[in-house]
């Protein structure tokens, strides 16, 4: 404790702002109150909903087995907040400890928790992306938008992107038994996240439930009709589709633009923090009273080179959030590094897609378990001799021992035999990701920035 | 050591009521091997192997057996399976079979193919509870276990298969007779107890396989109808697969319950200010069933598991092909992973237990064994009037493994409508 007591002070009436009311914000705040925070919390968020959970929203959202209505996170505690929703922050005064809000007003903070999330990236030409028809998916608004057209019955769907996102929509129309296409940049689906050797099985899973699957193309253009309706999408090796829905997936957006300025060290690629979750500011010194967690924030893993880690991963938010959370009211001898192993699930075409560490990373993958053949496997991904990520399909419940093998930097390909191994698990092959500097719809992991260790500085003011 | 070893000591009947002490001597050593068996007692290594590939559950890779002879302890399924005609079901075997099979079982229990059959049974659950607790005399001494913890789950079985009223009880009998012979008594002759279960065996068998052909040809919405005519991209399941999968549910279905329940009133026995709680609110039943799988977990250890390489564990190597046992009911009173870990506490928050087991061989049946459990001790608190044990500790069923008392003598003044 330090000696003036300003931690005990802050408990009991401090004042801390948290800018971003989704999942990441919600469970920050949660967290502050039982951990004893006293004071006045208020809870900035340019959507006018409650915090809500975004997974649904490509899933049973658009099936219909649940309204986006229906979407609200369920609270851990009853929590007294001031909350300021549909209202954006539009600025921040690092000197001035205040937060600008859309509608004028300015907030004071003792501590503010960044946890602004992403946006979904809209289509690049802005006529096009007004054209009706043509809709991203990420909020809670962009579903339902969404899902009323789905349920009107269109002739054919095109969906821009297959990452996970935009996997997931294609295989809810075909679960609608709604004709879609979905072009991809790359040569599979889920190949930033998962490579091209699970990205080929994810393209036969696609293909045998009935989608219209184009890969290497890219959309040119979208066309619309006299009325402003979406039309005719043509492609770059010359063809065209003719689609009355067209869904933009082409990946996320870091909400960092209103920091434009204000010397903290936000950007396109999110906001840099310590692994306790501290933003840095653009000099690279470590701030003492702003946190970043979420998918806004970038930070160091000591697990993969203390390389920083931009997630868009749900558990990766609610783990960020409570760190940050409980640091935010600590000395800092007892504050907690943010260590979380990146895990992700995803749905689709009848499969549970899951992860555990940095795939992306790995160069070499083994299918250790089950078969590539019958889409029932578990695949361990290799980089310079250890295991850095593992991915299963419909497997998931060993997961927690890859996961294990991850934290251990266990050695790669693993020596040991197990249940359920097969030919194909003799070996390992190629991971097969693409050139990083090939855009696809880019993986739901990144991997930027430098090593502590590294001197060299580089700032690159964001382009947006 | 005069006691003999602590696995001994564990199976010895005369600590069947309360191995808890023996347990957390076991936790000293997170891997014990003993009798040339590893025992592995704390919750983050039991979980871990639950969960490792290397760890087999078919026994057919088992090179290093136990030099303890847990005859009476297992299912006597298990110990007759080099001779029976039935392949192993499930439990028994790894993935790929393993998961082949048990798909092909879920996909007449639960999601995605039949999302709402343990939901629907809810009703039948209420009526089978029901009509049990109005059949107890209330002016006398009550054994709990025979007459109501015992056949309850019986009946719920056969309800879920298929089987018709008429030939309830002599299902009833069968199950019975294989039951009992996984509590010997003393004194008993093993030859005779071994005889009867086979003829017991031999007969459900056939009575199965004469309704699984019935059901083929005139097909019902009961389970045993649906996976008679399974035809999907797992293709189907063979008579012989159909046949030891019923037996599966059967035997894994009923003890297990049984103990349950009959743990869960025991229990609330002894915590009555828990009881009165869940008198004046049924919905207490559900973190309450949590709990008591964390606190008498039905099954107490996992024994037939063997390892397909060395496991390096909590600083211990366990030798490829070892007989492993992984004692759940330690885990689950971790002082480690649970805080006041011997307190029976409905209102812990953290009560991820380990009583249905964990991984791909976590427990099948699990949500209507809740569902069972939750139903039965509401109803009993409900309407038992000012229930109280007669002994204490009651006497118990000989399995080590399976453990719950045997009979469970109690008295109430009345019984509510």
């Amino acid at each position: 404790m330090p000696a003036d007591g300003y931690l005990e002070r802050l408990k009991r009436d401090g004042r801390i702002v948290v800018v971003g009311a989704s999942l990441a914000g919600l469970r920050a705040a949660e967290t502050l109150r039982t951990e004893g925070f006293a004071g006045t919390l208020t809870m900035v968020g340019d959507e006018p909903y409650e915090p809500y959970d975004r997974p649904p929203l490509s899933k049973g959202v658009l099936l219909g087995r649940t309204t986006p209505d229906h979407t609200a996170l369920p609270r851990r505690t009853a929590l007294e907040a001031d909350w300021r929703l549909g209202t954006a922050a539009t600025g921040l005064d690092m000197a001035a400890k205040r937060v600008r809000l859309a509608d004028g007003e300015e907030v004071e903070y003792d501590r503010l928790l960044i946890t602004t999330g992403v946006r979904a990236r809209p289509w690049p030409h802005e006529g096009e992306a007004g054209l009706d028809g043509v809709f991203v998916l990420r909020t809670r608004d962009d579903a339902t938008a969404l899902h009323k057209r789905l349920v009107d019955g269109p002739r054919r769907v095109l969906v821009i992107g297959a990452g996970f996102t935009g996997s997931e929509i294609a295989s809810a129309c075909r679960e609608r038994d709604i004709p879609v296409t979905v072009a991809e940049r790359g040569a599979a689906p889920l190949v930033g996240a998962l490579g091209g050797v699970v990205g080929a099985v994810a393209a036969e899973l696609q293909r045998e439930h009935g989608v219209d699957l184009r890969t290497g193309v890219m959309v040119t253009g979208l066309e619309g009709d006299s009325a402003g309706r979406v039309r005719a999408a043509h492609l770059s090796d010359g063809s065209s589709v003719e689609p009355d829905i067209v869904v933009v997936a082409l990946g996320a957006t870091r909400n960092t633009e209103w920091l434009a300025g204000s010397g903290l060290g936000a950007g396109p690629r999110g906001i840099a923090c310590d692994a306790g979750c501290r933003a840095f500011d653009i000099r690279g010194i470590v701030t003492d009273d702003i946190f970043v967690a979420g998918d806004v924030a970038r930070s160091p893993h000591p697990l993969f080179g203390y390389q920083f880690l931009s997630l868009e991963h749900w558990g990766n938010a609610v783990s960020q959030a409570e760190t940050a959370a409980h640091n935010m009211l600590c000395a800092s001898v007892d504050r907690r590094p943010h260590m979380w192993v990146p895990a992700f699930w995803s749905s689709q075409f009848g499969v549970n897609i899951k992860s555990v560490g940095v795939p992306s990373m790995g160069t070499e993958l083994l299918i250790s378990q089950g078969s590539l053949a019958e889409r029932r496997f578990v695949g361990v991904y290799g980089y310079q001799d250890r295991v850095i990520g593992a991915v299963t399909f419909d497997q998931a419940r060993w997961l927690p021992f890859y996961e294990h093998l991850i934290e251990t930097t266990a050695p790669f390909p693993p020596s040991f035999p197990t249940v359920d191994r097969r030919p194909e698990g003799a070996r390992s092959v190629p991971a097969e990701f693409p050139d990083p500097s090939v855009p696809t719809h880019g993986p739901t992991v990144t991997l930027s920035g430098y090593s502590p260790a590294d001197r060299r500085m580089t700032f690159t003011p964001g382009r947006h | 050591m005069t006691q003999g070893s602590l696995l001994r000591q564990i199976l010895r009947y005369e600590n069947r009521h309360d191995p808890y002490p023996l347990y957390a001597e076991l936790r000293k050593t997170p891997v014990l091997n003993e009798d040339d068996a590893y025992v592995v007692s704390t919750y983050r290594e039991v979980l871990t192997l639950l969960h490792d590939p290397r760890v087999s559950s078919d026994t057919r890779n088992m090179t290093r057996s136990a030099g303890i002879d847990l005859q009476d302890q297992q299912d006597p399924q298990d110990q007759q399976e080099g001779e029976a005609t039935l392949p192993p079901s499930f439990i028994r075997l790894d993935p790929p079979e393993h998961d082949r099979l048990r798909r092909l079982t879920n996909t007449s229990f639960g999601p995605p193919h039949e999302p709402h059959r343990v939901h629907e049974m809810r009703g039948e659950l209420g009526a089978i509870v029901s009509d049990l607790i109005g059949g107890i005399d209330g002016t006398g001494r009550i054994d709990l276990v025979g007459q109501f913890s015992y056949p309850f789950p019986v009946t719920v079985i056969c309800r879920l298969l298929g089987v018709p009223r008429e030939d309830e009880s002599r299902f009833h009998g069968w199950a019975d007779t294989l039951a009992a012979s996984l509590d010997p008594m003393p004194g008993e002759d093993p030859t005779e107890r071994n005889r009867a279960f086979q003829q017991a065996r031999t007969e459900l068998g056939m009575y199965l396989a004469g309704l699984i052909e019935e059901r083929r040809r005139n097909p019902q919405k009961d389970m045993l109808s649906e996976l008679a005519t399974l035809n999907g991209p797992d293709g189907s399941m063979s008579t012989m697969e159909l046949l030891s999968t019923a037996a599966l549910l059967l035997v894994a279905g009923h003890e297990t319950t049984v103990n349950l329940i009959t743990n869960g009133m025991l229990t609330l026995l002894r915590n009555p200010q828990v009881l009165e709680r869940l008198r004046a609110d049924p919905d207490l039943s559900v973190p309450l069933v949590e709990e008591l799988l964390r606190f008498e977990p039905p099954v107490q250890l996992v024994p037939n598991r063997t390892t397909l390489a060395d496991i390096e564990i909590a600083g211990a190597t366990i030798p490829k092909g070892a007989s492993l046992w992984l004692v759940v009911a330690a885990a689950n009173r971790d002082p480690l992973r649970f805080e006041d870990p011997d307190r029976f506490d409905p209102d812990r928050e953290d009560v991820r237990h380990l009583g249905f087991g964990s991984g791909v061989h976590s427990c099948f049946g699990a949500p209507l064994a809740r569902l069972e459990a939750q139903i039965a001790l509401s109803e009993l608190a409900r309407r038992l009037v000012n229930p109280r044990l007669l002994e204490d500790p009651p006497e118990y069923r000989s399995n080590a493994v399976l453990r719950g008392p045997r009979h469970l003598p109690i008295a109430c003044d009345d019984i509510r409508p």
